[in-house]
């Protein structure tokens, strides 16, 4: 059963959005690294680059599957984790912490309210599993 | 440095190191004759900051029996065709015969120059003749080039030609309106690389529960007068022939494309149908499978590409062409080995470079050449009839297989498998025995494993081909052991799941591997001190 | 058929027990219009004496191959240690596939492993590929892996290329919205002329061969620093990868990807392949790579094995953005390289690029020395050099063949039809002195008849 914290925003692309002011946390969820398998590569943007919402922002690769990841809101890159870069692993063993992606400046913060809730999202996985 | 005394548990083969690692500096494993001219000063020819000042280093030091010691136990790490059945999907990995590997030697054509004048080649263009005529029968289809290198490389030539006959039907205006390459969703990989590479951008064809393409959603696909090309395997990825193959073309054709076949699966098809019948425009052949040209642990291939007259004027160039017209009985294809004497005057074959619509050359010289010479042995030692004695008994293999399989794996498909035939783990994922841990646990059994996660429209596929070579016995065998791993999958699913247990390493760490990669051996000193 | 097991009757008790009359209803899926009822029209079949037979009168067509041989340009004449052929021939080597499945793959994997290894080590860069089909197809594979890493559409390429190399990177980048630039090479020293006025800001490489096509050695130091002052990469290509053991190597001269021909490297010249491509880059490209790449990987014993890794940039997984669409290299050939290098070893590639530079500068000094004969070009050269004969090459080459029993060389006309005089001789550790005293006899009299 992936672990679905109940505070955070979720896309249909599987990733998480964590609110902190105008600023979003984004990462990929357990259930999108489960899925994945071990993480050994993550291609990150730079700081300053803007994003639209269900733009691609990067890409994450196991070592079998490549998935490029969306970003889930508009806005600019406010910072990247770099720590991915030598341990992509913490993107398994903690996706909702450690393992977070980008921290993005919000341009419409109201594009929060449009992603699903962590109920949804739940659903949202038992569906694509079936 | 020390050397330590490393107990091993049969013999000493598990414990080859690395060439480097084995060097002692001063051991020499070659001669060559002395210097036979006045030596000059080497910075009098060549200037000094021209010259390597690195000595070398770290290039291995070893005498001749430290190389074949080396070699001979890193061999026998290996399973191989020769020990035993390699019931790879979609890899035909048939006996390569001792016979082709004995003509590829030959002095006269393993030491010919490729840039020797046709003239005093002509025994090597005959061959590179020869064999275009002979696969021009078998596919139907009768422009050849044997040039491209190995499967993806013959489809790319294919692509090309596709993209080039457009450019020049449609003008250039016409053309750039269609740059959509069609490929079902099962197909190889290098389908879509291939159409990436000739400008094409992709759409993928959904397959139905049958496992066949989609003809609505093909029908549907070409309503918008943008299609290029499709790209088909046929006998298709989960080894089922399209039977609609005929119909598939038809809407291609009228929507303005053309169909290219991956020709990776004509085990199934020599001397029982051709594709150039079906409808199909152009195709590629590996003569690394079908021909039994051997793997050799990831090539040489050869791929050559096979089209329409139509398409003919596209191939890449140089063409190897009769010099002039000849009396109609010498250009059958029928010669065989008999040859009309060599005109002393003008020699039989020449090159062609005179193609101003061809895409161009795809790799310099004639190809593989080496692989055609095996190929054009290989056809000639079947006969025409062994050829399809091969075919039958290469399906008949895999029917054998897909009926022995039948009660203990998923079979997703109903349709009567050609040459190759996929299961899943449904059934033993409840255990939580995967594809991957089958395919293990079969090595334990003295197998090969078949492939696996491909095609990738099938969850948890394992796709199995025996070939013609696999005799009745050795099939048993294989069905006993997957049919005993099922039994393990329930009974002992740890065994399973920890497999291989019988290698000289076991499971390795590719996650690791990955994320930091080691691709070359560094001197130990410099390492650590990094 | 005698490669095929089961008997005549076995396969009848098979198809009876997979509930099928005959062979013909394992093709009922097949609609019965597609199938050919006729037999093929191709040869009945050949014992094994009747088909040696047949290829031995073919190969003796081919006259060429008994001649003393001065031809190079791209393909070489080298000695080839017995072992390699022995090695090469293993059932373990040459009749397994690629190694995907690792536990039973060892031997081809060290192998791999240890020509990456070997490839690096030459090329003077980080990392190396497990093999392209062969130098020219490998140079263009490194064309569209700098247009990536640069994201820059123009590649410059020097002039004195292998023709057959250009044309293969021509026909490879004719889709990719690339702009090949030809940079001309200066008539008297052979080399690359001066290319500052063609590198700009979206140049994405500039590529040179070494020793070029006509034999001569390029400053490719001077090369590099032209290129990396524009933010392009220097792509540097060798065809004759035997003067790797002599001269400085590329990536010391600030190649960022090297590319080359491993045909030297034991592989004998059987009419232009199988061959096998070199492919080395820095490591900050290695995901740029195209092909297959193996690495060091552990079991969870702690045992060391190798593995093929990076799969991701490949089409396998990443079907129209992969690298490359490259599957099957060229393994086995590979091999073939790694056994040749490790056998003549540190010292035996040294001694054997010196014997052909010492070997060449013998017969160019004695060519130019003939009446009517010079050597144009005047940068330093390894073992090709061109001549410029008192009459047609062509003309000239086919009376020291037909007379002498010598292949002279390459007629340059093949590919440059304003050099009818000129063509480019090769010489190697093959080539003895009395070889080339014949060499050198046999254009002086074939110059002098008429």
């Amino acid at each position: 059963m992936a672990n679905i914290p109940e505070d955070l925003h979720y896309s249909k692309d599987h990733e998480w959005v964590r609110v902190d002011g105008n600023i979003a946390v984004v990462g990929i969820t357990d259930y999108a690294q489960d899925s994945l398998g071990d993480v050994v590569y993550v291609e990150l943007p730079k700081a300053g680059e803007k994003f639209a919402a269900n733009e691609s922002f990067g890409s994450v690769e196991s070592v079998k599957a490549v998935s490029e990841v969306f970003s889930p809101v508009s806005g600019e890159i406010a910072e990247v984790n770099d720590s991915l870069t030598d341990e992509p692993e913490k993107m398994n063993t903690d996706p909702y912490g450690d393992g977070w992606m980008i921290r993005v400046k919000m341009s419409a913060p109201g594009e929060v309210d449009s992603l699903l809730t962590a109920a949804e999202y739940e659903d949202f996985t038992k569906g694509d599993t079936e | 440095m020390k050397s330590e005394i490393t107990k091993v548990t049969s013999h000493i083969n598990p414990n080859e190191a690395l060439i480097f690692e084995r060097s002692q500096p001063g051991r020499i494993g070659y001669r060559l004759p002395p210097l036979d001219v006045d030596e000059q000063v080497l910075e009098t020819l060549i200037p000094k900051a021209f010259l390597r000042d690195d000595d070398l280093e770290g290039v291995p030091e070893v005498s001749e029996v430290d190389i074949i010691r080396h070699f001979v136990r890193m061999s026998t790490w290996n399973y191989s065709i020769d020990q035993g059945m390699y019931p790879l999907g979609s890899c035909t990995m048939k006996y390569n015969s001792r016979l082709n590997e004995k003509v590829a030697r030959i002095p006269g054509f393993a030491g010919l120059h490729p840039l020797t004048d046709a003239e005093d080649a002509q025994g090597a263009l005959e061959v590179i003749y020869e064999l275009q005529q002979h696969l021009a029968e078998i596919t139907g289809l009768p422009g050849i080039s044997l040039q491209p290198a190995a499967g993806a490389h013959g489809e790319m030539t294919g692509v090309m030609i596709i993209r080039a006959f457009i450019d020049a039907r449609d003008g250039e205006a016409g053309s750039a309106k269609r740059r959509t390459m069609l490929i079902p969703d099962s197909a190889h990989g290098t389908n879509p690389a291939s159409a990436h590479l000739s400008g094409f951008s992709v759409k993928t064809i959904r397959s139905t529960s049958e496992g066949l393409t989609d003809l609505d959603h093909l029908r549907e696909l070409c309503s918008h007068g943008e299609v290029a090309g499709l790209m088909l395997t046929n006998p298709n990825t989960l080894g089922l022939f399209e039977k609609n193959i005929q119909e598939i073309c038809r809407i291609v054709h009228d929507a303005g494309g053309l169909v290219y076949m991956d020709g990776a699966n004509m085990n199934a098809l020599v001397g029982v149908a051709r594709p150039g019948d079906m409808g199909v425009d152009v195709i590629h052949l590996n003569l690394h499978k079908t021909f039994s040209t051997p793997h050799g642990g990831g090539g040489p291939g050869c791929g050559p590409c096979c089209c329409t007259r139509e398409l003919e004027p596209f191939l890449p160039v140089p063409r190897i062409v009769l010099n002039r017209v000849e009396s109609a009985g010498s250009t059958a294809a029928s010669t065989g080995t008999r040859h009309p004497a060599p005109d002393t005057q003008h020699p039989r074959l020449r090159l062609d470079f005179n193609q101003p619509q061809s895409i161009g050359r795809v790799k310099a010289f004639f190809g593989n050449y080496g692989m055609m010479l095996r190929a054009l042995a290989y056809i000639q030692t079947h006969g025409n009839d062994g050829l399809r004695e091969a075919t039958e008994a290469a399906v008949l293999n895999a029917r054998y297989i897909a009926h022995g399989l039948t009660s203990d794996y998923d079979k997703p498909y109903n349709n009567p498998p050609m040459h190759e035939v996929v299961f899943t783990d449904k059934r033993q994922t409840r255990k939580g025995v995967h594809t991957l841990d089958i395919a293990k646990r079969l090595i334990d059994y003295g197998f090969h494993p078949m492939t696996i996660y491909f095609p990738l429209i099938v969850q948890g596929a394992m796709l199995i081909e025996p070939t013609e070579s696999v005799g009745r016995q050795e099939l048993d065998q294989f069905i006993e052991a997957m049919c005993s791993i099922a039994r393990e999958a329930v009974d002992d699913p740890e065994l399973v799941l920890s497999a291989p247990h019988t290698t000289r390493i076991g499971r390795l760490d590719e996650a690791a591997a990955a994320r930091k990669p080691v691709l070359r051996w560094k001197p130990k000193a410099r390492a650590d001190a990094a | 058929m005698r490669y095929i097991p089961n008997s005549p009757e076995e396969r009848a008790e098979m198809l009876q027990h997979v509930g099928l009359n005959s062979a013909d209803d394992l093709f009922d899926s097949i609609p019965q219009e597609l199938r050919l009822t006729r037999n093929l029209n191709t040869p009945a079949a050949l014992s094994e004496i009747e088909l040696l037979a047949g290829f031995d009168k073919l190969a003796q067509q081919n006259r060429a191959a008994k001649c003393t041989s001065f031809l190079g340009a791209g393909a070489y004449q080298h000695y080839i240690p017995t072992v390699v052929d022995h090695i090469i021939s293993r059932s373990e080597f040459f009749t397994a596939y690629t190694p995907y499945q690792p536990e039973i793959s060892q031997g081809t994997l060290q192998a791999i492993f240890e020509f990456q290894t070997l490839v690096c080590q030459l090329t003077g860069l980080e990392v190396a590929n497990a093999s392209m089909y062969d130098g020219s197809t490998a140079l263009a594979e490194a064309v569209l892996m700098a247009e990536r890493v640069t994201k820059r559409s123009k590649v410059i390429a020097c002039g004195a290329i292998h023709p057959e190399y250009l044309d293969v990177v021509t026909t490879y980048v004719q889709h990719a919205g690339i702009e090949l630039v030809r940079a001309e090479f200066d008539t008297a020293s052979g080399q690359t002329s001066d290319v500052a006025d063609l590198i700009d800001g979206n140049t994405a490489a500039l590529v040179v061969q070494s020793p070029n096509f006509f034999g001569c050695i390029e400053d490719v130091t001077a090369l590099a620093e032209r290129a990396h002052a524009a933010g392009a990469l220097l792509i540097v290509a060798v065809t004759e990868a035997i003067s790797l053991g002599l001269l400085k190597s590329p990536g010391a001269c600030g190649a960022d990807i090297v590319v080359a021909e491993g045909q030297s490297f034991g592989v004998p010249l059987s009419f232009g392949g199988p061959y096998v491509g070199l492919f080395a880059t820095r490591e900050k490209y290695a995901r740029q790579i195209p092909g297959r790449l193996v690495g060091e990987a552990y079991d969870k014993q702690g045992r060391r094995g190798f593995v093929l890794t990076l799969a991701t940039r490949e089409q396998h997984i990443r079907r129209e953005k992969a690298t490359s669409n490259i599957c099957t290299n060229e393994g086995l050939i590979a091999l073939a390289a790694t056994v040749y290098l490790e056998t003549m070893g540190r010292r035996g590639l040294q001694e054997v690029a010196q014997q052909c530079a010492q070997k060449t500068a013998y017969a160019a000094k004695q060519i130019a020395a003939l009446d009517g004969f010079s050597v144009p070009f005047s940068a330093p050269r390894f073992n090709e050099f061109v001549v410029r004969a008192p009459k047609p090459a062509k003309e000239l080459l086919a009376h020291l063949a037909s007379e002498k029993n010598i292949t002279g060389g390459l007629p340059l006309s093949r590919y440059f039809k304003d050099r009818s005089n000129d063509f480019l001789i090769c010489v190697t550790e093959m080539n003895s002195r009395a070889d080339i005293d014949a060499l050198v006899a046999g254009l002086a009299s074939a110059a002098n008849d008429n």
